[in-house]
């Protein structure tokens, strides 16, 4: 690796932003101790507005009171059903849309923590280096006129590398890296499969050193014979590069394999955040407890009922009383009617929003296993 | 060496466990033979489909499996002949058996014999076919309803175009279908349009629709592709509670190997606009025979293996379909490639021991005719 240009702007901008704190010790040692990314309380409304003088009317709640963290190379997973708010919290931790309210903390390299929700725009665009996206879909983000020495070195330009041999040094290394031939530079997208692309988006990601990576349903698009390459080379940059992952999903397969804890949302809400292996072999909530019911498992001896939720995910414009998912809840009683509940720790790093947590004991894979 | 002029017929296979109605004695009532679709570009043909045979028995359900390209969607389209041009059946038979009406089933039509790869996509027997007897579960139920109809005037026209009948005893047939489907308060929904419903609902409003006419075969293009788990686990038991029912027979097109796993009874697995290897689906999961089988299914992350390490993946990536690869599709990815062999011929669909045909020169000697002879 080259001479960091992310430290650069990471000094640079120390200097510009609201600094919150200082972590005393150096970086690498007790310094990981400050988590990398902290998000506070974050929450993302949407104002309806309804009639002529587009008076707001309501809000949907699409992030609403999310705190999580993420310390130095973590793989953390965001991962709920459609319209639980995983990406737009993904969107909030990257300033890519602005939060209503909260704090997204976030540890520069010198040890300054800032918080990314406070900071305006020039403040914040050289801090942009320090986290990057990997988008979905490979077809829809890159341009198909630009060719790969443009799209990864664009970042590289952005950020004051000049130099087009420069560039094309960096650029050839990055392909390198992500396990294409640095003569590719010179070719378009279309000339890439989907694999091969999401490897270009990748290169980009990580032109600029970022020290935190947002993948945002980064593999669901891929055919399974492709994802699996992805998976790795992700997993594999993480440890070379010592990366942290915030990873946005959906598949539980998935999720399971890559992270090392896990964060499951639920109607703009964090339900439960647990250590991987903790959350799929003893999952406290009844909500995590059934999307594990529903994944097939590809053995044709293990078919059980797939047991779906009956009911409708909420309407986060019109949430239900107490704990957003009451209606579709087996073991919902008055209480989960009336109160909300607040996300608590039941054992060391599980943390669980129910009120049943402690009496109930919810099946994990463990249990899956079994139904034959 | 041994040339097969036919493509291999499928063997005839044990009953599976479940499901009385299930006898593998009786003639499949869907034969797909020798299919070659193909499509003819400026830059070159693609051979999207190039030779698929597979048999479909009253009762079954069969998986057809692969990944993007792999001609399982164009096979589809092939059966309804809903090819829209450069795309033609250039050769390969498609013979649907109309079995004789069972009891409950309102259709007074006659049972029938025909292969509908000769007949006239736009024919009169074609259109009866096409949603009578065959009936499709798209992926897209939002691109499949128009937005400017209720989802029940289309479902009564659905019924309508394939069985006259006053449009108050149709209303009442569609309402019926959709309360088959779970379609909490059918009577209302009948009036909803379909932007209205959710996911889960809309796909159950397609499910109704294809009911609709009580089709002997459904087709489920990806059915629960766009829709979430918890979701996706209820519109598949509701497939297979509606399966068992009706003992229709069952198309089941998917990427999703849990999916697949927990549905078919047979499975063909497809790369590249050919069979790989077909069997029933226990086989295929624990005693996979092609090399392609093998490592898509070791590719998988599976919620018990072990995380974080690297998954064994397949090389290189789904070749562009105008560069086919000469011989076996599957031999610039395969570990078992066997050069001089592999790239020159392509391994017919054979089973070598009378077990479930497989398209590898690893288990037999058999190549298809006059095909990138060497």
């Amino acid at each position: 690796m080259p001479e960091p240009v992310a430290n650069e702007a990471g000094a640079r901008a120390a200097g510009a932003g609201p600094v919150l704190s200082r972590a005393d010790v150096a970086p690498g040692s007790d310094g990981s101790r400050t988590p990398l990314l902290d998000v506070r309380n974050l929450r993302k409304h949407y104002p309806i507005k309804r009639g002529l003088l587009s008076r707001t009317v309501g809000h949907v709640r699409a992030v609403d009171d999310v705190s999580f963290q993420v310390h130095d190379g973590e793989i953390l997973s965001l991962v709920g059903e459609s319209g639980c708010g995983k990406t737009t919290t993904a969107k909030c931790v990257l300033r890519a849309v602005d939060p209503t309210s909260g704090e997204v903390l976030f540890r520069l390299p010198d040890g300054q923590v800032v918080d990314m929700a406070k900071l305006r725009e020039p403040e914040l665009q050289p801090l942009r280096s320090q986290m990057q996206l990997v988008f979905q879909d490979p077809f829809g983000s890159l341009n198909p006129r630009m060719n790969l020495l443009d799209i990864i070195g664009e970042p590289l330009l952005v950020h004051g590398v000049t130099d087009r041999r420069k560039r094309m040094d960096r650029v050839a290394e990055l392909l390198t890296l992500v396990g294409l031939r640095p003569e590719y530079m010179h070719r378009y997208p279309h000339a890439f499969s989907g694999g091969q692309r999401q490897r270009v988006v990748i290169a980009r990601a990580l032109a600029l050193e970022p020290r935190l990576v947002v993948a945002d349903e980064a593999v669901s698009a891929l055919d399974v014979s492709v994802q699996a390459q992805i998976l790795n080379l992700l997993l594999d940059l993480q440890r070379r590069l010592d990366l942290s992952y915030l990873f946005v999903a959906h598949d539980l397969s998935i999720v399971k394999h890559i992270s090392h804890r896990v964060a499951v949302m639920y109607v703009g809400k964090v339900v439960e955040l647990a250590p991987t292996e903790e959350l799929f072999h003893r999952p406290k909530h009844p909500y995590t407890s059934a999307l594990m019911q529903a994944v097939p498992v590809p053995d044709p001896d293990k078919r059980a009922a797939l047991r779906g939720l009956t009911g409708e995910v909420a309407n986060p414009a019109n949430p239900p009383s107490g704990c957003y998912f009451h209606p579709r809840c087996k073991f919902a009683t008055d209480v989960c009617r009336a109160e909300t509940p607040a996300l608590r720790e039941v054992a060391p790093g599980h943390q669980v929003a129910c009120h049943r947590a402690e009496e109930l004991t919810l099946p994990g894979i463990d249990d899956l296993e079994k139904v034959a | 060496m041994v040339f097969v002029t036919q493509p291999t017929p499928t063997t005839p296979r044990p009953a599976p466990q479940a499901g009385p109605a299930r006898g593998r004695s009786e003639t499949p009532v869907l034969s797909v033979r020798g299919l070659k679709t193909h499509f003819k570009l400026d830059e070159g043909v693609v051979r999207a489909v190039d030779g698929v045979s597979f048999d479909l028995y009253p009762g079954e359900v069969v998986g057809i499996v692969g990944e993007s390209g792999c001609g399982k969607s164009i096979t589809m389209k092939s059966i309804l002949r809903l090819l829209q041009p450069p795309g033609r059946i250039v050769d390969g038979e498609i013979v649907y058996r109309r079995p004789e009406p069972s009891g409950d089933s309102r259709k007074r039509h006659k049972p029938f014999e025909a292969d509908l790869a000769k007949l006239p996509p736009q024919g009169r027997r074609m259109r009866e076919v096409r949603g009578g007897d065959i009936a499709l579960i798209p992926q897209e139920p939002m691109a499949s309803f128009s937005p400017l109809h209720t989802i029940g005037d289309q479902i009564v026209e659905a019924i309508r175009l394939h069985e006259p009948m006053p449009a108050s005893r149709a209303r009442e047939v569609a309402i019926e279908k959709l309360r088959e489907v779970g379609m909490p308060s059918p009577e209302q929904r009948f009036s909803a349009y379909s932007w209205q419903l959710s996911g889960g609902l809309r796909q159950r409003a397609i499910i109704a629709m294809a009911l609709a006419c009580n089709p002997s075969v459904l087709i489920a293009d990806e059915p629960t592709t766009a829709i979430d788990v918890t979701t996706q686990a209820q519109v598949l038991e509701l497939i297979k509670r509606l399966q068992a029912e009706h003992g229709s027979s069952i198309l089941f097109i998917t990427h999703d190997l849990g999916v697949i796993a927990q549905m078919a009874d047979h499975v063909v697995v497809m790369y590249l606009g050919k069979v790989m290897e077909q069997g029933p689906v226990s086989g295929i999961f624990h005693r996979p025979r092609h090399p392609y089988t093998r490592a898509l299914l070791k590719s998988i992350p599976s919620l018990h293996s072990e995380p974080r390490v690297a998954l064994p993946t397949i090389a290189g990536s789904i070749p562009h379909p105008l560069h086919r690869p000469t011989g076996c599709a599957f031999h610039p990815r395969c570990p078992d490639f066997m050069p001089g062999k592999c790239d020159v011929r392509t391994p017919a669909l054979h089973s070598p021991d009378g077990g479930p045909p497989v398209a590898c020169f690893l288990h037999h000697d058999v190549a298809e005719e006059g095909v990138n002879r060497a």
